[in-house]
């Protein structure tokens, strides 16, 4: 490929890396009982997702994941946090029927991803004959507005009415003693 | 496949979202309150974004599309994040709390 040298480590390294932060963030945004500590572990495995991303040639998706689950997502449910601090921290100890539970949703998680990911590995994926585009950040923004331009003016609408629509539901106890 | 050129392969892009949805519907299941819930969901959101761009990178002719179609998935969730957290918020002015099981005003 080029002439630096270990070059094919560094990249395996990094990409090493980003699975493994996104692995863990992950498991951290589900397994920690306190809820900041999940938030956390969302944004990490954000990151983790957008160095993925750039590995998948979408540097424009990297620069988006971060943009909006980092900065925009994590930052809200923070806020969220802030307003309605839930008390996860006065968790008791698991009885009998909170292991079955928690026994059952391993269980399913752990059929969903044996079941997924043999799917996944024993498929046939074969490369396309011919690319069209390239997939660069160029070929998107032409896509955007020519082919999906109604989808696009759609998703701008969708958002409009969620901000509206969020602001008007959580203005309505406002007036509460 | 080598393992110095893992990152050309899909399975391994799709055994990684195939993780993060297993992680989400787990959390989804065991989480009690409704932002813990929501941060699960977030993770489904992200295996299945992944999933798009792994086969977007592999087999689509056309890597454009893919890459449109997760830009889509992205501004949904924020959407959806935006009314999940107002109603999160409205809950706890009623209720004093956002623990599932004590929504239970509509049970039969």
């Amino acid at each position: 490929m080029t002439s630096f040298p270990a070059s094919d480590l560094i990249v395996g390294g990094l990409f090493g890396l980003f699975v493994g932060t996104t692995v863990a963030g992950a498991l951290l945004a589900v397994i920690s009982a306190r809820i900041v500590r999940s938030v956390c572990g969302l944004a990490m495995c954000c990151v983790g997702l957008a160095g993925l991303y750039y590995f998948l040639h979408s540097p424009f998706l990297a620069l988006m994941e971060i943009l909006i689950y980092v900065g925009a997502v994590c930052v809200t449910i923070v806020f969220a946090i802030m307003l309605a601090e839930p008390e996860e921290t006065t968790e008791r100890p698991q009885r009998g029927a909170g292991v079955l539970w928690g026994g059952g949703a391993l269980l399913v998680s752990a059929v969903i991803f044996w079941g997924v990911s043999r799917l996944g590995v024993h498929a046939e994926w074969t490369a396309p004959a011919v690319r069209t585009t390239d997939g660069s950040v160029q070929a998107i923004g032409v896509a955007l507005l020519t082919t999906y331009s109604l989808a696009f003016e759609l998703i701008s609408l969708v958002l409009l009415m969620a901000i509206l629509g969020a602001l008007a539901i959580a203005r309505s106890g406002r007036t509460k003693p | 496949m080598t393992m110095s050129r893992l990152y050309e392969h899909p399975e391994i892009y799709l055994i990684l979202a195939a993780f993060l949805l297993a992680v989400g519907v787990y959390g989804l299941i065991r989480r009690r309150t409704l932002i813990g819930m929501l941060i699960a969901g977030e993770l489904i959101f992200s295996a299945a974004s992944l999933n798009f761009l792994a086969l977007n990178r592999f087999v689509a002719p056309d890597p454009a599309i893919g890459q449109i179609f997760v830009l889509f998935i992205m501004g949904l969730a924020a959407a959806e994040v935006a009314i999940a957290l107002s109603i999160i918020i409205a809950v706890y002015r009623n209720y004093r709390s956002i623990k599932a099981k004590e929504l239970s005003e509509l049970n039969g």
